[in-house]
């Protein structure tokens, strides 16, 4: 019998339930956060607009480059002062 | 383990070897003496027959003793070895046994034979059992009718191309390569940020088809991935191109064999090929960055496979990339440049410096976009043709630099969206507030020197966003 070593790092996936859904958005902050990339503010302003109109309040964040993950303070922050996040992806 | 005697002579022979048949009257004169010798017998019980021979059977004694030739004779005080004579060699018996006028009759000399513990086989599993650092992985047995190779597939384990199954006997024999042992911790390895041993990379190492001593440049390179400053995790994670890219630097290319001449960036050379994918094998094994999943890349690139080479030091006309990042000539190192290509520099007309860095630089505005400017950085492989030119005119590296850098300081007005009529390029703002931008950074243009001697080309690695912003590039010393 042959018998090989596990090249991985032997984890396991952690599976966690996806957050509730806010039943209102008018009920918290909704955070615009743009990652940064080009025309992400095209994007991020039209949301703006839109959300303003339905009476939802806003603010803003920004991740200092696309191509690293958020930094952990800019996150909790946004956890902190939002209700809900959207997430602007690019180009 | 302990030898079967703390004090006195010690023979290892086996029955199948000429030279120990011929010893066997010396040994007997041997056991005339008062302390006796203790005969140890790799392959038979009853040989030499009469001497009542301890059967190494699993060649425990043997390995311990580091056997390498029988017959060897041992002095043994206080239980270890303190001198020895490998082969027939009647000086050399006479010093080990303090005894004179040994084996009349035979001749001065005759070489031994190859120690049972040096069979391939045997070599393997002695080492394994032996190791004082047991290995710690999980052990994934397969079905007798399984092919190990299949089965690596099965598995999602590869990158593609089959495997080296990792066997315990591979992966004993992969980490003699190094001094660390299999469970120290080398890194924490993004995305998943699992902690990753010595071991994995050692069985990773094996997959790609490694020999143990290119080991310390696949742990230096990983070293090297896991660094803030590379963001492995953005490299593997971007739809981008890029890879790793590894440049080796310093005594240990021509130690290991590498090639740094004909055909550099392509197929034939084991270290080349096998240390760069075992990097991204690690990167996908342990990091858990697979296509598809973390790793986006709209096209990828062969960097994500294998991009992995030295630089031709001894025929360059310049110091070297890891002198230039703070090393020392005599110093091992490996860099990572997150980077994808190569882009073709085809100049076979040039007979000035200045006309050959006219071409390097219209070729180099292509990086990424020719209306991008300061985002990716570039390696440019100046083949021996090409720094001969360089060399006969006497510029340095940073004189190439400058020459580069000032042709490619261009008008903003080609390079902002919309000029050209193309809507790519830099943000139209810029125009206000100056009027040229420079192509690459100071720190984002590398020359090294590599390639076979005969073309008038060079070949540009392009990267992917550098610095601070992406990742920046990233040298490490190869000490293990």
């Amino acid at each position: 019998m042959t018998t090989l070593l596990d090249p991985t790092s032997e984890r396991t996936t952690g599976e966690r339930p996806i957050s509730a859904r806010p039943a209102d958005l008018a009920d918290g902050t909704v955070g615009l956060l743009d990652i940064s990339k080009p025309r992400g503010d095209v994007f991020i302003s039209r949301l703006d607009e839109l959300l303003t109109e339905m009476g939802v309040a806003v603010r803003h964040y920004r991740k200092p480059t696309f191509s690293k993950p958020a930094p952990l303070d800019l996150r909790c922050q946004i956890a902190a002062e939002c209700g809900a996040v959207i997430e602007a992806l690019a180009d | 383990m302990s030898l079967p005697i703390a004090d006195g002579l010690l023979v290892v022979v086996k029955d199948d070897c000429e030279t120990c048949h011929l010893v066997v009257p010396v040994l007997a004169e041997l056991a005339g003496r008062e302390d006796g010798v203790a005969v140890v017998s790799q392959d038979r019980a009853d040989f030499p027959e009469g001497f009542d021979a301890i059967h190494d059977r699993q060649l425990d004694i043997s390995w311990h003793l580091g056997t390498e030739t029988t017959p060897t004779v041992y002095r043994i005080d206080d239980g270890e070895a303190v001198d020895e004579q490998a082969g027939w060699y009647r000086a050399g018996w006479e010093r080990v046994t303090g005894m004179t006028g040994l084996g009349a009759g035979l001749p001065e000399q005759r070489p031994g034979c190859g120690s049972d513990t040096m069979l391939p086989d045997n070599y393997q599993r002695l080492l394994r059992r032996h190791s004082p650092y047991p290995m710690s992985s999980r052990r994934v047995d397969l079905g007798t009718a399984e092919d190990p190779v299949e089965a690596a597939y099965a598995r999602g384990w590869t990158d593609g191309l089959p495997v080296v199954p990792p066997t315990e006997e591979r992966v004993a024999r992969m980490l003699e390569g190094t001094d660390l042992p299999p469970g120290h911790v080398l890194c924490t390895l993004p995305p998943d940020l699992a902690e990753c041993t010595v071991e994995k990379v050692a069985i990773n190492a094996v997959m790609a088809g490694c020999r143990p001593e290119y080991l310390p440049v696949v742990l230096a390179a990983v070293e090297a991935a896991a660094g803030r400053g590379f963001n492995i995790h953005g490299v593997s994670a971007t739809t981008y191109f890029s890879g790793p890219v590894l440049i080796v630097n310093g005594p240990v290319r021509r130690r290991i064999g590498m090639n740094s001449g004909v055909n550099v960036l392509g197929q034939g050379n084991r270290a080349n090929l096998t240390i760069g994918r075992a990097l991204n094998l690690v990167v996908r094994n342990v990091g858990g960055a697979r296509p598809g999943g973390v790793d986006q890349a709209t096209f990828g690139s062969p960097s994500k496979l294998s991009f992995c080479f030295p630089e031709d030091e001894e025929g360059s006309p310049w110091e070297s990339l890891a002198v230039q990042r703070g090393f020392g000539p005599e110093e091992s190192t490996v860099t990572l440049f997150a980077a994808h290509g190569p882009i073709e520099v085809v100049d076979q007309k040039s007979r000035t410096p200045e006309s050959l860095a006219r071409t390097l630089a219209l070729q180099l505005r292509m990086v990424a976009h020719p209306k991008l400017a300061g985002m990716s950085e570039a390696v440019v492989v100046v083949s021996p043709e090409h720094a001969r030119l360089f060399r006969e005119a006497g510029w340095t590296k940073p004189r190439l630099g400058e020459e580069i850098h000032s042709l490619l300081t261009l008008p903003v007005s080609e390079m902002v969206a919309g000029a050209g009529g193309t809507a790519e390029g830099m943000p139209p703002w810029l125009a206000d507030q100056r009027q040229e931008l420079t192509k690459f950074s100071p720190e984002g243009l590398w020359f090294v020197h590599a390639g076979g001697g005969a073309g008038g080309f060079s070949a540009i690695i392009s990267g992917w966003v550098g610095g601070r912003a992406g990742s920046e590039m990233t040298t490490v010393a190869i000490d293990h």
